[in-house]
């Protein structure tokens, strides 16, 4: 009961840590970019890397700030998210329902386990063909492919989390009678959400690689849209510019799900935030 | 009328190797403290985790007034306080009351709480308590289901020594309060001297019982009173006596109980 003679109670303490404590990493994360922008544009300012082959970032922010100015790029980034979104959410469900079974009843995974996990070794990419010819070249298809690579590391996570939650805490549901459906939701759910959250990360990660290889195999709008067109018209500022997008993107969206997990996993007892 | 728990003949085996218990009889009063003490490997778990229904017994069987013991009539607290990390303390303590409408449960919970003194603790996380609290919370969703048969399984050995003397007294009180018929595992013979009305004594590979006291010493017990001394010396000697060459011999060396 030390925590009391401070005065404070630890709850208080629990919350004023991480605000705290933000901006300092905020501001180291930021210093390198910063400074990789800085050199970078000066190199290009004084010539020293032709333009024609890596532009200027001031000149990839022009091209950024025109494409925004004619509506062009948020109907870019809406098609790209919406299918991200899209796949994400599908791909996710079904590895969370068929993570849960596996991870919570041993003759599901006896049975389904060596067959997901079969195809988990497809690359991925290699479905694109057989999406292509059932679900033709429109979104469908894309969104199936995205699914796919957010399914595995959603399933896998759950399953191997599920299966691990301790001996000892599963007997104190026994001890109080829960049925299976209520040991699976009042126990093997809550104690497995860390690796659930690695899970969807991971997915969410995977997710924006899979969006990418969907709109390079054929797409008219989407970030990889911009990429392509970037090539093929000749233009490294566009490319840069959709790089620099997806970046931006990809780290958003995981920082979203990090915070929605850590306020989830706050009971958590570990030295820091992922 | 006095009522008992009543074990007969129970054995359990892991795998086909020989019996890791028993065969075990004892006839335990209730409403009173049982204490069952030995060294480690003579199966005192194994015949907590029997009676709680967590494992199966190959042989016997274990009553209580005449009925086999239903998991409803059954708290358990473990060494380890194995509290739900996700939920705080009134979340944990509540545990086993899910059956109930939300404002029983709470009023229940609130209830427990306050007798074993960790209303002000409600909201706490697990990781936010120390031990002693933690496992006071373990004892607090133990009796939160109000059972009539409380087993203990060690459940202050990983405490440090005066956290340990505290505990051993709140756990007298909780007993006055609810009264149920408490199972005490343990391997610290001062515990059970200063707890229980009935010591058991488990040894041996198969564990079988070894000896029975009944040290009806008044409470408070001072531990440092003559006659505490006295039942502690006696302890020792048959503990000491039970050398590991005559392991299944089995002496009830003294039966203080007309049963």
């Amino acid at each position: 009961m030390a925590e009391l003679t401070f005065g404070r109670s630890p709850v208080d303490s629990q919350r004023r840590r991480p605000r705290a404590s933000l901006p300092m990493p905020l501001l180291l994360g930021l210093l390198l970019p910063v400074l990789v922008t800085l050199i970078w544009e000066t190199a290009c300012r004084t010539g020293l890397v032709p333009p024609n082959l890596l532009p200027a970032p001031s000149a990839i922010f022009r091209t950024l700030y025109r494409l925004a100015l004619t509506g062009d790029l948020q109907l870019h980034l809406a098609a790209t998210i919406d299918r991200l979104g899209l796949g994400f959410v599908l791909g996710a469900a079904a590895g969370t329902v068929l993570g849960a079974l596996t991870g919570a009843s041993p003759l599901a995974r006896q049975m389904l386990d060596p067959m997901i996990q079969g195809l988990r070794s497809v690359p991925s990419i290699a479905w694109v063909p057989l999406f292509i010819l059932w679900l033709g070249i429109f979104e469908a298809s894309k969104i199936v492919l995205i699914a796919v690579g957010v399914f595995f590391p959603v399933y896998l996570n759950l399953m191997i989390a599920i299966s691990q939650v301790d001996r000892k805490l599963i007997e104190v549901g026994r001890v109080h009678r829960l049925g299976r459906w209520a040991l699976v939701r009042r126990i093997l759910l809550p104690a497995s959400l860390p690796g659930y959250v690695t899970g969807l990360r991971s997915g969410l990660g995977l997710g924006w690689m899979f969006v990418i290889a969907a709109e390079l195999m054929g797409a008219s709008e989407g970030v990889g849209f911009l990429l392509i067109d970037g090539q093929q018209t000749g233009r490294p500022a566009l490319v840069i510019g959709a790089i620099l997008l997806f970046a931006l993107l990809g780290k958003a969206s995981d920082l979203l799900l990090a915070r929605l997990g850590n306020s989830l996993l706050r009971w958590q007892d570990v030295a820091g935030e992922g | 009328m006095p009522s008992f728990v009543r074990i007969s003949g129970l054995v359990k085996r892991f795998g086909a190797d020989a019996p890791a218990l028993g065969p075990v009889d004892l006839v335990l009063e209730t409403g009173r403290i049982s204490a069952v003490i030995g060294r480690s490997g003579t199966g005192k778990s194994t015949l907590l985790r029997l009676l709680a229904g967590l494992e199966r017994p190959d042989c016997g069987q274990a009553l209580l007034d005449g009925r086999p013991i239903r998991p409803e009539d059954v708290g358990v607290v473990f060494q380890e306080p194995r509290l739900m990390p996700w939920l705080d303390v009134a979340g944990n303590v509540g545990f086993g009351l899910h059956h109930l409408p939300r404002p029983e449960r709470r009023d229940l919970v609130a209830e427990v709480l306050d007798v074993v003194g960790l209303a002000a603790h409600a909201g706490k996380l697990p990781k936010q308590l120390s031990g002693g609290m933690a496992q006071r919370v373990a004892l607090a969703r133990a009796l939160a289901v109000r059972p009539r048969l409380l087993l203990l399984d060690e459940p202050f050995s990983a405490l440090d020594p005066l956290t340990r003397l505290s505990m051993q007294d709140h756990l007298l009180e909780l007993w006055r309060h609810y009264g149920p018929t408490v199972i005490l595992i343990s391997h610290d013979m001062d515990e059970a001297l200063a707890l229980a009305d009935h010591i058991v004594v488990l040894d041996g590979s198969p564990g079988r019982v070894l000896a029975e006291f009944g040290p009806e010493l008044p409470h408070p017990r001072r531990r440092t009173s003559p006659s505490f001394e006295r039942w502690r010396h006696r302890l020792v000697d048959v503990l000491a006596s039970s050398t590991d060459n005559q392991p299944n011999r089995r002496s009830v060396m003294e039966m203080r109980y007309a049963v």
